[in-house]
């Protein structure tokens, strides 16, 4: 009996995907997209998005050496973090900034909840939501090199509350707007880069097309119903514009803070757009996506809630029959 | 047209080519045989044989202990020797009757049958439950009982499972390959007891030579057909292979017959051949002996109650010390600690792996990634589910339908936090199946 050799209960056998290799995924799918913003803003958001990543890290070290848990940071959860992060914030960011941002998003919306797994929102978008709050001057500065106007988004409002979006959409360059020559958060610029690394995510089976794709497709519908034109250059301005991509693909498909079940994710996704429709249409802001996102994460529970499916081979109860009991 | 199959499930890797081009191996085992009384769902069998009384190969030795049961039969000649519990595969004790073999293999008389077309549908299941045949996919359900439905007209299938969707195993292949007929025999005989029914071989596409085989041997038979299954872990589960085959979905409270359906794996349709044609019992399976630890993987035709560890000297015993020793497959085996236990009607192999995927890695936090959502064939959330069990909330275990879970261990396997997800379901389960009984009895 000296030799027992592992005696558990079956199954035997694991799939090779660990949630640090999942991880791994989302960032190498992320660095086609901040490789375009470093190459775009220049050093200035090398260093932001170092800073980022390195004061998630250390923080969740940190924490977890004070409260004597078991260290964490090799799930890399904690760079996917910093990494988000840091794309969220503008590239004239001072650098006390991400390191502010890291460790509310680490220390308040990661770990005070319970760690990985246990926070309720996304703790990228949280942390960028309570900076916009805390900082808007540091927060809305997008003036750096070449790039001395507003955002397509923000000039777009303009026009919008001056009544002349068709002016405004003559200005703008959607081709730009694609390839990410313009102003905004270090990475949400390039449209192309953000859905390479989307490409990776779907062929890797990291996400679907789920959440994303009710997301878009409600988010457009919004706008041809809502929006003030109708126009393809509009949709397309207000697709490639902004946070849209970025947060469709690499932020409302986090795994913690968006709904298990299947039909959840459409109902998530399609919250999702028409939150973000309003936010961009109806707001003061020209952006909405990050607001939307949080809003999306508060509902995740009731939302599961409500959508666990019957289990295979029950029936749907018949409703007369509950009736007559009823009666 | 889309291959049958079912939504959710695994593909875990096969490991089926270390021993599926090899032929079966006849062995004649030389120990002590161990047969126990309960290698069957139901009623133990009762000893008929006392301590030092001779048996021949064939002779009865415990008779079924009620209507859910199934008999007992010696698988050699010799003396027994004693009657007592000894450890099973699966880990638990039970009452067995242990056969000193004198190694003459002397048979019993086998009983004259009367030519299968001029049998009635009682005789048939006469026959059928006299030898003992059990499911021996690993359930181990008396197959007379489950041939003997309350409204036989109702039946319209009768699925050979041979879909063989366990990682390793190829005990059915080569039966399929070698001995096709005692399975499309016993599948005709099946059939042949429901006014009804139709049958079909169900197997999955990773066999393309058994399908062949099969398609061609069948050709004749107009109430037999073959169907391709898309290779996935569980097809071969009984309610996944009657989705695939018919479109017709059950749940734990039904039986495979309230869909109009009859399941029996491959070999139990061998046995059925055997029992009904030649009048001989359930003595002999196949069993694959097989993992990467084992020198000379190979499919070996076993009499039932022989040693593992002679089957596993047999095949030139280990390359280096095994990490884990499987009873059966490694997605439904059991992992088990002593080499010495007997073979039984429910044992399909022996899997011994160099390397234990449980050990290495430890359970992390859960991160919502419903990947264990999208392989459950069941439909059901094993994250929440297992979130249940922790948190000993038996009411939502039961509300989101956690008696529902097959046990297959596809949400363990995918799971990339490698939480314990179907152990801590299986546990609940059993003590909620329990429950349901008991609220049945009342």
């Amino acid at each position: 009996m000296d030799n027992l050799r592992n005696v558990s209960s079956n199954p035997h056998v694991r799939s090779r995907m660990t949630t640090q290799m999942i991880m791994m995924w989302v960032i190498i799918a992320l660095l086609p997209a901040a490789g375009f913003g470093i190459y775009n803003f220049g050093v200035n958001a090398l260093i932001v998005l170092a800073l980022s990543v390195g004061t998630c890290v250390l923080m969740e070290f940190l924490f977890e050496k004070i409260v004597k848990k078991k260290v964490t940071v090799g799930d890399l959860s904690a760079v996917v973090t910093g990494l988000l992060l840091g794309m969220n914030l503008p590239p004239t960011a001072p650098f006390w900034l991400p390191v502010v941002g890291g460790f509310f998003a680490i220390i308040i919306v990661k770990m005070l909840f319970g760690g990985l797994g246990q926070n309720f929102m996304n703790p990228a978008l949280g942390a960028r939501c309570f900076l916009l709050i805390s900082f808007p001057v540091y927060m809305n500065n997008f003036i750096i090199h070449a790039y001395t106007g507003a955002t397509p988004l923000s000039a777009l409002k303009e026009a919008q509350q001056a009544g002349d979006v068709t002016t405004a959409l003559r200005n703008l360059n959607v081709m730009d707007m694609i390839i990410g020559r313009t102003s905004g958060v270090i990475g949400e610029t390039s449209m192309i880069a953000i859905v390479i690394g989307a490409c990776i995510l779907i062929l890797a089976g990291i996400i679907d097309l789920r959440i994303p794709g009710s997301y878009i497709v409600s988010f457009v519908i919004f706008l041809l119903i809502f929006g003030p034109d109708r126009s393809s250059a509009y949709i397309s301005a207000q697709l490639s514009g902004g946070g849209l991509m970025l947060g469709a693909f690499f932020m409302a498909t986090d795994y913690v803070s968006s709904p298990i079940t299947s039909s959840g994710k459409y109902i998530y996704g399609c919250f999702l757009g028409i939150m973000t429709g309003i936010f961009r249409v109806l707001g003061a802001s020209g952006e909405g996506v990050s607001y939307a996102i949080i809003l999306g994460n508060l509902l995740v529970p009731i939302i599961e809630r409500f959508t666990i499916p019957r289990a295979f081979g029950i029936q749907k109860e018949p409703k007369a029959k509950k009736e007559v009991e009823e009666a | 047209m889309p291959r049958a199959t079912f939504p959710g499930g695994v593909h875990p890797y096969e490991g089926k080519e270390l021993t599926m081009d090899k032929p079966m191996k006849t062995i004649l085992p030389k120990g002590d045989m161990v047969y126990p009384v309960s290698q069957h769902i139901g009623a133990p069998a009762k000893p008929v044989v006392a301590v030092g009384d001779r048996v021949l190969t064939g002779q009865l030795i415990a008779e079924a202990g009620g209507f859910v049961s199934a008999p007992v039969y010696a698988t050699v000649s010799g003396k027994v020797k004693a009657i007592e519990p000894r450890r099973l595969a699966t880990g638990a004790m039970c009452n067995s009757i242990i056969v000193e073999n004198d190694g003459l293999y002397e048979e019993v008389e086998w009983p004259r049958m009367k030519p299968v077309d001029e049998m009635t549908t009682e005789e048939k299941i006469e026959a059928i439950r006299n030898a003992g045949v059990v499911g021996m996919g690993g359930a181990g359900f008396p197959t007379a009982v489950k041939l003997a439905p309350k409204e036989p007209d109702k039946i319209e299938y009768v699925i050979a499972n041979c879909a063989e969707c366990e990682p390793y195993l190829t005990s059915d292949y080569r039966r399929m390959i070698e001995e096709p007929e005692l399975v499309i025999g016993g599948l005709k005989i099946a059939v042949s007891l429901f006014p009804n029914a139709q049958g079909i071989i169900a197997i999955e596409d990773n066999k393309p030579e058994a399908i062949r085989k099969m398609t061609e041997l069948t050709a004749d038979e107009e109430k037999i057909t073959v169907k391709a299954l898309q290779t996935k872990y569980p097809q071969g589960g009984e309610r996944m292979i009657i989705y695939a085959c018919t479109g017709r979905s059950i749940n734990s409270s039904m039986l495979p017959a309230d869909a109009g359906c009859i399941v029996d794996n491959t070999d139990t349709l061998a046995a059925i051949y055997r029992a009904v044609t030649e009048g001989k019992p359930l003595m002999e399976r196949i069993v694959t002996i097989t993992g990467d630890a084992i020198v000379d993987p190979c499919n070996y035709k076993v009499r039932i109650g022989m040693n593992y560890r002679e089957l596993i000297d047999d095949a030139g015993g280990f390359v280096t010390e095994p990490a884990k020793i499987i009873s059966g497959g490694p997605m439904m085996g059991f992992a088990i600690f002593d080499l010495d236990v007997p073979t039984t009607k429910t044992a399909s192999a022996m899997t011994c792996l160099t390397k234990d995927a449980v050990a290495e890695i430890e359970p992390s936090a859960c991160i919502n990634c419903a990947k264990c959502v999208e392989v459950c064939p069941e439909r059901l959330i094993p994250k929440d589910l297992a979130d249940a069990v922790e948190h000993n909330d038996e009411e939502r275990f039961v509300r989101q339908y956690g008696v529902e879970c097959i046990e297959c261990g596809s949400c363990s396997y995918i799971c990339p936090a490698r939480r314990q997800l179907a152990q801590l379901i299986k546990g609940m389960r059993k003590i909620q199946l329990g429950k349901r009984a008991a609220a049945a009895k009342k």
